[in-house]
Parts: C-alpha cells; sequence; structure tokens
C-alpha cells in the first residue's frame, strides 16, 4: 500500500493510503473531537464534531476523509474551533442536560466535549436556553433489563449499528425525518414488544445516557438492610476481569479477591462464586451431550449459557430449539441451589434467602424475570446487577476497592476451576466441556488441556477433536450475526458439527452489555488474556475434578442427568412471537 | 412555451409526435466508440445542469472505466427545488429526447440498466412515460442489442416518495434500494459503488437531453450559443412575480434584468424587483438593483452565487424579506433527513432567531448567532442539504443587513 504524506498542524505525518485524517492525528498526538466515531465500527460522519480544515474555507469530517498527497489539515484553526463549537451547542440544544442524575454522568462523552469546550446549558451561546427544547422524553421502562431515555439520545446511531450488524436483530432503527428523527424500534413499540435480545450491546456502544441497564441496586440495598433476609450473591467469571477497570486498574487485571471483599463490606451475608455452578453446567451440559452422541440423538447440541442468545435463538431460530442444551445458565443453577441446597443445609427458608447475582450482562436481568426460572413461586435469583452497577454500589458505599485485601469466596460454592474461569471468554465453555467430555468418555487423562482452536476473537471458530473413536467436530460462534451464520446451517439439517458454542456477544461475557462502558476491540482482548492467566494458574482445571461439584452431587444431586437435577438444573425454551 | 433558442427543445413545438423517429444523435452515437461519444460531449463543454455543474464529458469518462456486469445509469428526475419545473416539461413535451440521450450515455460508459427516478409529484407522466418506453422497446432502441452496437439496455421507472432529500444523489440511491433518503458517506463514490453497490452514472434531466440535442447537431452548433466559459444553451425555470412564468431556454450571457423584462415580460403590476432567488430555494439572493448581471457560470462565480438547476424566483418589493427567508427555512426544517446534527437541529433554531426577527423583538446576541448557526449548517452539515439551507439567509445578511435586522420595529 502507497504511503501518503501530508501536515496537521504543520507537522509532517506519513501515513499508509486509505487512513482517516482522524487516524493520522493520533500518530502525531492530535486529539480530535469525536462522538458518533467509535473504533470498532463503521464510519458515520453524523454528529460533525470531528471537523478539521482541509483546504481555504473547507472543512471536512476528520473520521470520514481520508488523507490525500499533499494535504494541508489544520485541526485548530479559528473556523474549526468556532463550526465545533456551533456543532456541540446545536447537539445541546435538543439533550437533557440534567446530568447529575444521569446514570452516565462522568463516563459520558458529550459531557466530556462541554468539559472541553468550557460549556454548560447556561452558556450555550448561540441558543438561548428558552429555544433548548427536548423532542422527546420518553422513557421506556417496560422490560427488565434495558432503559431507554429518548431524551438523551444525539442520533449518533452506534446503537443502531450494532443492533443490526454485529447483533443481527435490527430492533432499532432511524425514524422520521429532520427534528423529529428518532432513533426507536420500528413503529414506535417498546423493546418490550419486539424481539429484542436484551443483550445491551447498544448500552455499551452509547456515548451518552440513552440507553442503560435497568438498576436493581436499590432492591440490593433495601435487602441487604432487611434484617430477615439472608442475602447471597454470586460472581460471574466476565466480572473479575473488567470490574476493575473502573478503579484504575488496566483491562485484564484479574481483581477476584478484592471483589469479594468489597462484596463482605457492602453487606452481603455469604459471596459466593458463579464459577462454581459454572463447572456444574459443564457437567450437566457434557453428560447430555454424551447423552446425545451415544444415543443418536439431536445434534449438533448447542450451549445455553448466553441468555441473549436464548432470546435471539427463541425469536429468530425457534426451529433449532430442540437442538439447544436444557441445562439452565449457571447463574439460574446457582439460583435454584441458594434456594433449595444451600437453604436445606443452612436451615434458611427459602423465602428467606434473597439471591443476588453480579453479572456482565444485561439479559441475564431479563433471564431471571423468566417464568421459567422460578422455583414454588419464587424466583430462583432475586436481582441481577451488572458489572457497572457493583462498581457504582461499591463507589456509593465508600469502599477504598483498590486497596482492599484479597478475601476468599465462601464456602460450599467457592472452590472452582480453570474451566470455569474460562467461561467468560468466547470458547471458554467448549474448552472447559471438552475438557470433561474427553476424559469421562475415554477415562483417560487429555494430553493437552488447551484448546487453542477454540480461542480468540475469530467470529466462528471450527475444530475437531478425536474423543476415541469419534471425531467430535465443533464450532464457536459469538456475536449474534456469526450465530446466525451456524444456525443457517442446522436449520437446513445441514451442520457438520456435534456440538456449538454460542455466545451472545463479541468476545463472549468480557464484552457483555453490563461491562463498563465502551468496551473497544483492544480491551476485549486483554480481558481476554487475563481470563487465560487465570486459568493457567488455578490449582484445579477440569471442571470434573472439582472436589466440591463431587461433593454436591454425593449429597444432594446423585448423578449428572439424574432425575432431581433434571427438575432443578434444566429448563426448556419456547418460540418468541411478536 | 416560448423560447428564444430550441436547441435542446426543439421537440417543444411538436404538441403531439405525429411519426416515431429515432433520433439523429442516438444513431450517429451508435456509429461512434464510447470514447468518441465522450470526446464529443467534453468538446461541448456541457455541465451537469441538476445544480452541481460538473463538467458532463468528465464524469463520462470516469463512469467508463468502471467495467460490471450490471451497471446502473439513472436520471434523475426528482426536481425537488422549489420554483424548479424545467424537468417536468422536458419529460412532458419531450421524453424521448431525454431517453435517447439516455441510451446515448449508456453507449459511451456501457451501462446496462437505466432508470428513470421519477417525482412522486410527477406520476401524472408515467402513463406517457411509459408508452415510449414500449415504442422504444418496439424500434429496438431499448432492449437487446441496440442498433447493433452489442448493447444490452433497458429503461425503468422509479417512483419516489416525494422526498426533497432524494434529489440528492446517494440519497436517491438508498431510495431505490429501498431504505429512508439519507445520504451516504463518500468514498465509496457512486461512479464506482452506486446503486446496489454496482458502478452507476447518474445525470440530470436536462443534462440527458442535451446530450442528444449535442449528438444530433454537433458540439459546434451547441458551442455557438453562450460564452466561452459557458458554452451552449440552459433551460431556466422562471417563476415568482413575472407576467410571464414558465420553462425557457437560453443561451448563456443573457442578463438577469433582460430575462425577467423581455423572457418574463416584467414585473407583474408593474412593480420593482425587490431580490432574485437564484437555482431555486437552496439558492442565494441578488438585489434587485444588481441585476445588470450575465447569467454565466462565471459571473456567477464572481459574485459567490451558484447557478444550480437554473431556477430563477422574482419577488417584487411587496414581499417582506423575513417572511420570505420564515418560509425557507420552514421549508429546509420539514424536508431535512435527520442524519447529522447541523442540519436536524440548526433550521429550527433559525426559525427561532427569525420568528423574534419578524416581531422585533430580536436581542443582541440574535444579531451574532443567527450567523454563527447558519455558518455551522454551512461548514458543517453532511450533505448539500443542509449545507445550502443557509444560502438565502446568509446571502440577505450579507447584501441586505438593513433589510433583516430592523430591531424594535414591529412587523408580521
Amino acid at each position: 500500500m502507497r504511503n501518503i504524506k501530508l501536515t496537521i498542524d504543520n507537522q509532517v505525518v506519513v501515513v499508509p493510503e486509505g487512513t482517516t485524517i482522524l487516524e493520522a492525528a493520533k500518530k502525531v498526538n492530535i486529539k480530535i473531537p469525536t462522538l458518533c466515531h467509535h473504533p470498532d465500527q463503521k464510519i458515520k460522519a453524523n454528529c460533525r464534531i470531528c471537523l478539521v480544515e482541509t483546504g481555504d474555507d473547507n472543512l471536512d469530517t476528520a473520521c470520514s476523509t481520508f488523507v490525500r498527497e499533499g494535504m494541508k489539515v489544520n485541526t485548530k484553526s479559528k473556523l474549526v474551533r468556532e463550526t465545533q463549537l456551533g456543532v456541540l451547542e446545536l447537539i445541546l440544544a435538543n439533550h437533557d442536560q440534567d446530568c447529575l442524575k444521569c446514570v452516565r454522568n462522568g463516563h459520558c462523552e458529550l459531557q466530556d466535549l462541554c468539559e472541553k469546550f468550557s460549556i454548560s446549558r447556561d452558556d450555550i451561546e448561540i441558543i438561548p436556553p428558552h429555544d433548548i427544547v427536548i423532542d422527546s422524553k420518553a422513557m421506556d421502562l417496560l422490560n427488565p433489563a434495558i432503559v431507554r431515555d429518548y431524551s438523551k439520545c444525539i442520533k449518533c446511531n452506534r446503537c443502531v449499528e450494532v443492533c443490526r450488524e454485529v447483533q443481527d436483530a435490527s430492533i432499532l432503527a432511524g425514524a422520521f425525518r429532520s427534528t423529529d428523527y428518532t432513533v426507536q424500534p420500528a413503529y414506535g413499540k417498546t423493546l418490550s414488544q419486539t424481539l429484542c435480545t436484551y443483550c445491551g450491546q447498544c448500552a455499551v456502544v452509547c456515548p451518552v445516557g440513552a440507553i442503560y441497564e435497568k438498576s436493581e441496586i436499590q432492591q440490593v440495598w433495601d435487602a441487604i438492610d432487611n434484617p430477615n433476609l439472608h442475602v447471597v450473591v454470586q460472581v460471574a467469571p466476565a466480572v473479575r476481569i473488567s470490574i476493575g477497570e473502573e478503579f484504575g486498574f488496566k483491562p485484564g487485571t484479574a481483581v477476584t479477591g478484592k471483589t469479594v471483599s468489597a462484596l463482605r463490606r457492602l453487606g452481603f451475608d455469604q459471596v459466593f462464586d458463579t464459577n462454581f455452578t459454572a463447572d456444574l453446567t459443564i457437567i450437566e451440559e457434557g453428560y447430555e451431550l454424551i447423552d446425545r452422541i451415544s444415543n443418536h440423538k439431536t445434534l449438533p447440541m448447542i450451549t445455553s449459557c448466553s441468555p441473549g442468545w436464548i432470546n435471539y435463538m427463541e425469536g429468530f431460530f425457534p426451529e433449532v430449539i430442540d437442538h439447544v442444551s436444557t441445562c439452565k445458565s449457571p447463574q439460574q443453577m446457582f439460583g435454584t441451589l441458594s434456594k433449595t441446597y444451600y437453604s436445606k443445609t443452612r436451615g434458611i427458608h427459602p423465602s428467606k434467602i434473597y439471591s443476588v447475582s453480579i453479572m456482565p450482562c444485561t439479559a441475564k436481568k431479563f433471564e431471571a424475570k423468566r417464568d421459567e426460572m422460578m422455583t414454588n413461586g419464587i424466583p430462583d435469583v432475586d436481582a441481577v446487577l451488572t458489572t457497572r452497577e457493583l462498581a457504582k454500589l461499591i463507589k456509593t458505599a465508600g469502599i477504598d476497592f483498590a486497596n482492599l485485601k484479597d478475601e476468599e469466596f465462601d464456602n460450599p460454592f467457592g472452590i472452582t476451576t480453570g474451566a470455569a474461569a474460562i467461561f467468560g471468554a468466547t470458547g471458554g465453555v467448549m474448552e472447559a466441556a471438552l475438557r470433561t467430555v474427553y476424559e469421562v468418555l475415554t477415562d483417560k487423562e487429555l494430553p493437552e488441556i488447551n484448546f487453542y482452536d477454540v480461542r480468540g476473537m475469530e467470529g466462528i471458530k471450527e475444530s475437531s477433536v478425536k474423543i476415541g473413536d469419534l471425531e467430535v467436530k465443533i464450532a464457536v460462534a459469538h456475536g449474534l450475526s456469526n450465530a446466525r451464520k451456524l444456525m443457517e446451517q442446522v436449520k437446513d439439517g445441514k451442520s457438520p458439527y456435534h456440538f456449538i458454542e454460542i455466545m451472545s456477544c463479541l468476545g463472549g461475557c468480557i464484552g457483555g452489555g453490563g461491562q463498563p462502558i465502551c468496551t473497544e476491540k483492544c480491551i476485549k482482548d486483554q480481558r481476554i488474556s487475563g481470563i487465560y492467566y487465570m486459568d493457567q494458574n488455578m490449582p484445579i482445571r477440569k471442571s470434573h475434578e472439582n472436589p466440591y461439584i463431587q461433593k454436591l452431587y454425593e449429597d444432594f444431586l446423585v448423578e449428572p442427568n439424574s432425575h432431581v437435577a433434571h427438575e432443578l438444573l434444566h429448563t426448556h425454551y419456547s418460540a418468541r412471537h411478536l | 412555451m416560448k423560447r428564444i433558442v430550441s436547441f435542446i427543445t426543439e421537440n417543444f413545438e411538436k404538441e403531439v409526435l405525429e411519426s416515431f423517429e429515432i433520433s439523429s444523435g442516438l444513431l450517429r452515437a451508435s456509429n461512434m466508440t464510447e470514447d468518441e461519444i465522450i470526446e464529443e460531449i467534453s468538446l461541448s463543454g456541457l455541465k451537469g445542469r441538476g445544480g452541481a455543474a460538473y463538467p458532463t464529458g468528465k464524469k463520462l469518462a470516469q463512469s467508463a472505466v468502471f467495467k460490471s456486469d450490471v451497471k446502473y445509469l439513472i436520471c434523475n428526475a426528482d426536481e425537488g427545488e422549489p420554483g424548479t419545473f424545467k424537468d417536468r416539461d422536458l419529460l412532458k413535451y419531450d421524453a424521448l429526447g431525454v431517453f435517447e440521450g439516455m441510451v446515448i450515455s449508456a453507449l459511451a460508459v456501457r451501462a446496462t440498466d437505466g432508470i428513470l427516478y421519477l417525482r412522486e409529484e410527477y406520476s401524472f407522466l408515467i402513463d406517457e412515460l411509459e408508452n415510449i418506453l414500449s415504442q422504444m422497446r418496439s424500434k429496438k432502441i431499448l432492449g437487446h442489442n441496440i442498433l447493433d452496437t452489442g448493447l444490452n439496455f433497458d429503461i425503468s421507472i422509479f417512483s419516489g416518495a416525494g422526498a426533497y432529500i432524494c434529489g440528492e444523489g446517494t440519497s436517491l440511491i438508498e431510495s431505490i434500494e429501498g431504505k429512508p433518503g439519507r445520504p451516504r458517506n463518500k468514498p465509496p463514490y457512486t461512479k464506482e459503488q452506486g446503486l446496489f453497490m454496482k458502478p452507476t452514472l447518474l445525470n440530470n434531466v436536462e443534462t440527458y437531453a442535451a446530450i442528444n440535442a449535442i449528438m444530433k447537431n454537433g458540439y459546434e452548433e451547441f458551442i455557438k450559443y453562450g460564452t466561452e466559459k459557458s458554452p451552449g444553451t440552459k433551460l431556466i425555470s422562471l417563476c415568482g412575480n413575472v407576467n410571464s412564468p414558465g420553462t425557457y431556454e437560453i443561451p448563456f450571457g443573457v442578463t438577469l434584468k433582460e430575462i425577467i423584462e423581455k423572457i418574463g415580460n416584467g414585473v407583474k403590476n408593474e412593480r420593482n424587483v425587490k431580490f432574485v432567488q437564484i437555482g431555486g430555494i437552496s439558492g442565494p439572493l441578488i438585489l434587485g438593483k444588481n441585476l445588470d448581471i450575465p447569467f454565466t457560470y462565471e459571473d456567477f462565480d464572481k459574485i459567490d452565487v451558484s447557478m444550480g438547476s437554473g431556477a430563477i424566483l422574482v419577488v417584487d418589493d411587496q414581499t417582506d424579506i423575513l417572511d420570505f427567508l420564515d418560509a425557507v427555512q420552514a421549508f429546509f426544517k420539514h424536508e431535512s433527513c435527520g442524519k447529522c446534527t447541523p442540519c436536524r437541529e440548526g433550521n429550527r433554531q433559525l426559525l427561532n432567531v427569525l420568528a423574534r426577527m419578524r416581531k422585533g423583538i430580536e436581542t443582541e446576541s440574535d444579531i451574532v448567532n443567527i450567523e454563527r448557526i447558519a455558518k455551522t449548517m454551512k461548514y458543517a452539515s453532511f450533505c448539500g442539504l443542509g449545507q445550502t439551507a443557509p444560502t438565502a439567509l446568509l446571502s440577505a445578511i450579507k447584501n441586505c443587513p438593513e433589510e433583516i435586522f430592523r430591531r424594535g420595529e414591529q412587523h408580521a
């Protein structure tokens, strides 16, 4: 590729052809303001804030303009500064600027720009306060997972792209024209009236506070404050690897011990590990796979632990329901056990146990409220907090997270394995399952415990594993548009695989909709590395070797896929219709 | 229909075409190579008649580079610019000439699929247009191996839904693809990846009609009209407070005064011209005292005026300029697609200030800010719609500030 030489603010830059001005400017340490631009997304150029001068009296958006030989770019001329400010003021003229009560206060890209340009509502120069109109004050609060606050939307279209192109759901779209232009589900429906998967990817890419998780922080405080409730909490594998980012740790830093410690300080009675039920999921799902293979039942079998994927499957591919493992997700297995096994061993009535989960996910909130996830009318999981909500809770409580001493999870749901740890990354469930299925079926130790083929950010990964005489063909997909490709095959009866892992979000749970905001691909990569580093350093790395799992079967569940296991740990699906 | 010249509008005379004759221009082109056709158009100095005034020969040459099994050739008949109606008359009186211009262009760039993008308001023309297309098919100047040139090319009609933005090339393409009419990012450029991501050539109705006329008569005849830098003739849509509004073909070089007085038979009720707006609602204003300017690209360039589609709206001295600007901005607020910030939010803010100005209660900062908002829109908008939405306002601020800033004075 040809190199292009240009000057930006009188500095000479040489970049390959096809580089945008924005990228070229970064090379010489110039940060051009952006808003609709997202490094993992297509060029949009709708917000118009990144204007730079490219010629006499001509401005171009740096995000969408490619460098040309001999170009002279000025990023801070008077015309540039005035026009950028003008654009910013016009955005603010239709934005609810009640920042103090906004969920994104302090994490908002628009707020950052206002700080940079030193403006707030009362000193927007070109628009007097009485001309500031908020077109829509509508809030969509009608589902358990995602809130849409129309008064905050700046129409950048990041959510539309991720919903349509990455997640293949096409729930959000631009409607109407001019000042009526709105990002909304078709025909102005609420999310609950659509096939929204509640994956929350829209919330993660939103630069402002227009889309976010429905908070359950207050319910959790109320439960903790209630002396009659025994409040237990579980922490999902992908949370410990990302929550540190909210407290200044580098992405991919495992802060498991500090998270446990913080949860105890918040007042949870018992702090447990979702990884324990991840191990349990592997046993149940592994035996289900063995049964399906040995008894020639429906194949390929598809994993079921990602609730965004389950919602997508029920809405868009109900034909493949029989292929999906009947295992509940680790969150729900934990919920059930907390109100049965744990309740029994501790002698606390299930109605007195309040079960909280900390999840990297917004769809988990929806999952916990499903009818199938109730036992005798009591929800298995009472409240779900996202990684972001937990961080907020910790900050509210004044806990100095970064300086906490590491603490251990409580037992019996505290001892876990490397197999469970990798649940948080795409390919992890597959790898964990293979570690167990191989050894159960062959009764031999795995020669190589690491399945590198299924790791990494490739959208669809394929491999095959020789187990005894059988060549087990596997595939892993993350991001629902990738899932669609595999599901078309399954639907047509042409899928060559025995076992498929699907994770709703790109990167798996580490890229979930409840994770710290603006998860870019490079951050996902670091979180994934952190996950495998954890796995490598675990004393036990296979689920079936977890001694507490073995004890759980001895004491309570009898054997994998037993009657009681089916009763408590398995579920069923049904087609979702509009 | 009154014309000074009838180079392009030759067939306007004939109310009904007695017999269907293949134009000599098309026959001539069928015996020429692609390069020869493009050369002929280049020599004519023809510029795009939709408003952007890009040299047509150059556009054809750039398009010809992209070879593809499917290559689209679109005729933009979305004529949405208020005050512009010349394309309607071309399609009404000589659609055959337009279609033949399309076939000639298809020969030049080896296009396979022609589309007439017809604005919804012109649906009343569809039956007649379809009739002409089927006659062309029966004469084998559409379809398989046109005039033994080896070209397979047919034309279909696509009716728009009535959005002004769809006159913008990429929005028009989105519209044909079944999407909302909103402009695309460039690159990729239309010539390479346009409709359905295939190479696409897009021209205005008048451009195709002119191509046909030039091929018929030879470029030498065309450049006899006009000036050196603006050769040939141009269709204008003369409207507003004139006695004889209508579509006229004029040679470049006639002054605006001549156009109003001689062609338009003067201002209605013998009033004075306050200003004219050039090129439609997105165009600038030229004050009544400055009408001695010749209608040419080069003379307009000097005063920073874009000729646009050739609309000339004459406004007499009874009209309040603030009322006029308010109507302009209301139009753009209605037609903005909503994609980019400056256009979506800017028009409404301009209207807010204009409303105060009309009441004579504008503040000191309003006077500064109206220009700032307008300039933000001009410099920062995504496409031509938003960039030109404040053109009339900015030109009024520049040319007659005393007319619009009349603080404390009650009007409207």
